[in-house]
């Protein structure tokens, strides 16, 4: 599954069949489909924005503007200000390294970058709690230095960027070594540097490889509940990300809020599907022109 | 993963990315990892193996696998069927539902979990449709099934979506004109090549189903021995400042990741090779 924009370079248009099923079975499939996607997925997203309306305009205002809300919403953003960037970096640095060149235990060192995608998020917060915590191995020293990271926003980033940490490099691994390094080479003969070469060859033929991580990498970090949950401490107003803060509010039936809080996290991931297949669309045409990017090594 | 391309030494960078790759890689994730393992050997054996085996944690063990189970089959057939559709069919406001299919990569789980409680609940939209049938989904393991659906489904979707349009039309048209109806050019030309692909998909889907933990808790009500997952037992130990008890669980659901990631690998290696 790594790699969706590597791949969809070299798919092709769909092929009109000669064989196909008869009428009623199509139109029978289409319908079991669409009443599945219909109840599992349409019914619950349509129901966040009807429960966070439910009071009215004025009442899912005010869930808004509340400060708790307005401090989890910060947090939110400040969490995914630092793990977004320092994620695209490593992505980036990760892929150039193993696109580019050949070393030995390569593909066992894609496994541990995929690693974090196969551990519960659950588990992503445990380690830094027994890493950091009070009773962790780390705990006691930091605590004399009065360094505080779990039950604080240190936690709260590091969990985030544990379960968002492969999700620009699968993109752009798969990407890079469909590009092979031939662009990268010709620039250097003509007497570009390592940093020319890179901002100006190979970052406009990863652009939307890297966008498309980014957006990916950004919603989760944004929405991450488990592996935040357990190193948050769930203090209001301090170390509340939204989705956190939705929890709270829920479990204090107070649903409208709630809900209200929801919502605006459910608007980040329709706006993160709508800019999604922007990206799929743009690089779909981009590589329209150049089909000698022939074969997919994924 | 084999590489066509050529490498080259020409390119700077090596040492610098790799560096730091390695140790970037090294304190997110390998060095908190492994922490948790040197953590786990500080219990002795029976007290490992009584927390791990602990009635309660057992009945968690025993919904998380059926639910995650059942949850990835489904999954297989339903998330079939509408790749198949995506790939093969056209209807209107195709595009909008091919998008769709991501929504729950992109929703965070806890929206999911409260708005899937709100709509099965028995005073919501399509649970007080089922509650006079006497089918009750929300606060039941029936519940966490229908969590854990929702997660995995793009999982299926969109590892089957790339074979099925890859599919040769040539190989189903000469099953039909050597007499193969339908049904038997699916069966006997179409599921066996993509059957490697639903395989993988099916096995992602579980993978994921396993550690879930956030669209499950608001809907599963969280009765102890009845619909408790393995994740929750987690939480709860660590709400009681069990961390021993936390970190011991903690490892059996690590060591069946790695195990699952590692059968993932080899089927895809697999799907690959067909």
């Amino acid at each position: 599954m790594a790699g969706i924009l590597s791949r969809l370079q070299h798919v092709g248009g769909h092929r009109r069949l000669t064989v196909t099923e008869p009428l009623p079975v199509r139109l029978l499939l289409i319908a079991v489909a669409l009443l599945f996607l219909g109840l599992v997925l349409v019914v619950p997203l349509a129901a966040v924005f009807s429960e966070a309306l439910r009071k009215g305009a004025a009442a899912y205002g005010a869930a808004l503007v509340d400060p708790d809300a307005i401090a989890a919403i910060k947090l939110t953003l400040l969490t995914a200000a630092i793990a977004v960037p320092l994620n695209l970096v490593f992505g980036v640095a990760a892929s150039w390294a193993i696109a580019k060149f050949h070393f030995r235990g390569k593909n066992l060192l894609i496994t541990l970058i995929d690693l974090p995608f196969a551990v519960s998020p659950v588990i992503s917060g445990l380690i830094y709690v027994l890493l950091f915590g009070a009773h962790g191995w780390i705990g006691p020293w930091l605590q004399e230095r009065d360094i505080q990271i779990i039950f604080a926003v240190p936690g709260i980033v590091l969990a985030t960027i544990f379960v968002t940490f492969p999700f620009v490099a699968r993109e752009l691994i798969p990407l890079m070594e469909s590009q092979g390094t031939d662009e990268e080479e010709s620039a250097m003969v003509l007497g570009a540097n390592g940093w020319q070469t890179f901002f100006r060859v190979t970052l406009p033929n990863i652009k939307w490889g890297l966008l498309y991580g980014v957006i990916l990498c950004n919603a989760r970090a944004m929405g991450e509940f488990g592996a935040v949950s357990v190193v948050s401490g769930h203090i209001r107003g301090l170390t509340n990300t939204m989705p956190l803060h939705v929890e709270i509010l829920y479990n204090e039936y107070n649903f409208v809020a709630a809900f209200a809080v929801a919502s605006l996290l459910a608007a980040l991931a329709l706006l993160t599907l709508v800019i999604k297949n922007i990206i799929e669309w743009k690089a779909h045409r981009d590589a329209a022109p150049q089909p000698e990017h022939g074969e997919n090594p994924a | 993963m084999t590489t066509i391309t050529r490498k080259s030494n020409v390119l700077p960078g090596f040492g610098l990315t790799l560096g730091f790759t390695l140790f970037y890689l090294s304190v997110i994730v390998l060095i908190p990892l492994s922490a948790t393992f040197l953590r786990s050997a500080s219990l002795t054996w029976p007290e490992f193996w009584d927390t791990v085996t602990n009635a309660r944690v057992v009945a968690s063990y025993k919904l998380s696998f059926g639910a995650s189970t059942l949850a990835a089959l489904i999954n297989g057939v339903f998330g079939f069927i509408v790749a198949w559709v995506l790939v093969r069919y056209s209807f209107p406001g195709k595009k909008v539902v091919d998008a769709l299919v991501d929504l729950p990569f992109a929703l965070p789980t806890a929206v999911a979990g409260i708005a899937l409680t709100a709509v099965y609940a028995k005073n919501g939209w399509i649970g007080s449709l089922l509650e006079p049938h006497g089918i009750k989904v929300a606060f039941t393991p029936l519940g966490v099934l229908l969590a854990l659906i929702f997660i995995g489904l793009p999982f299926v979707v969109r590892t089957i979506q790339p074979v099925l349009e890859d599919l040769e039309a040539e190989i189903e048209e000469a099953a039909a004109s050597l007499g193969a109806n339908r049904l038997q050019t699916f069966f006997r030309v179409i599921l066996p090549t993509v059957f490697p692909a639903l395989l993988t998909g099916v096995a992602m889907a579980f993978a994921r189903a396993l550690g879930e933990y956030g669209s499950v808790v608001f809907i599963s009500g969280n009765m102890p021995m009845k619909t408790e997952i393995t994740p929750l037992m987690i939480i709860t130990k660590l709400e009681q400042y069990d961390y021993a008890g936390a970190t011991a669980i903690a490892v059996v659901m690590l060591v069946i990741s790695f195990v699952l990631l590692l059968g993932i690998n080899l089927l895809q290696a697999w799907s690959a090779r067909r």
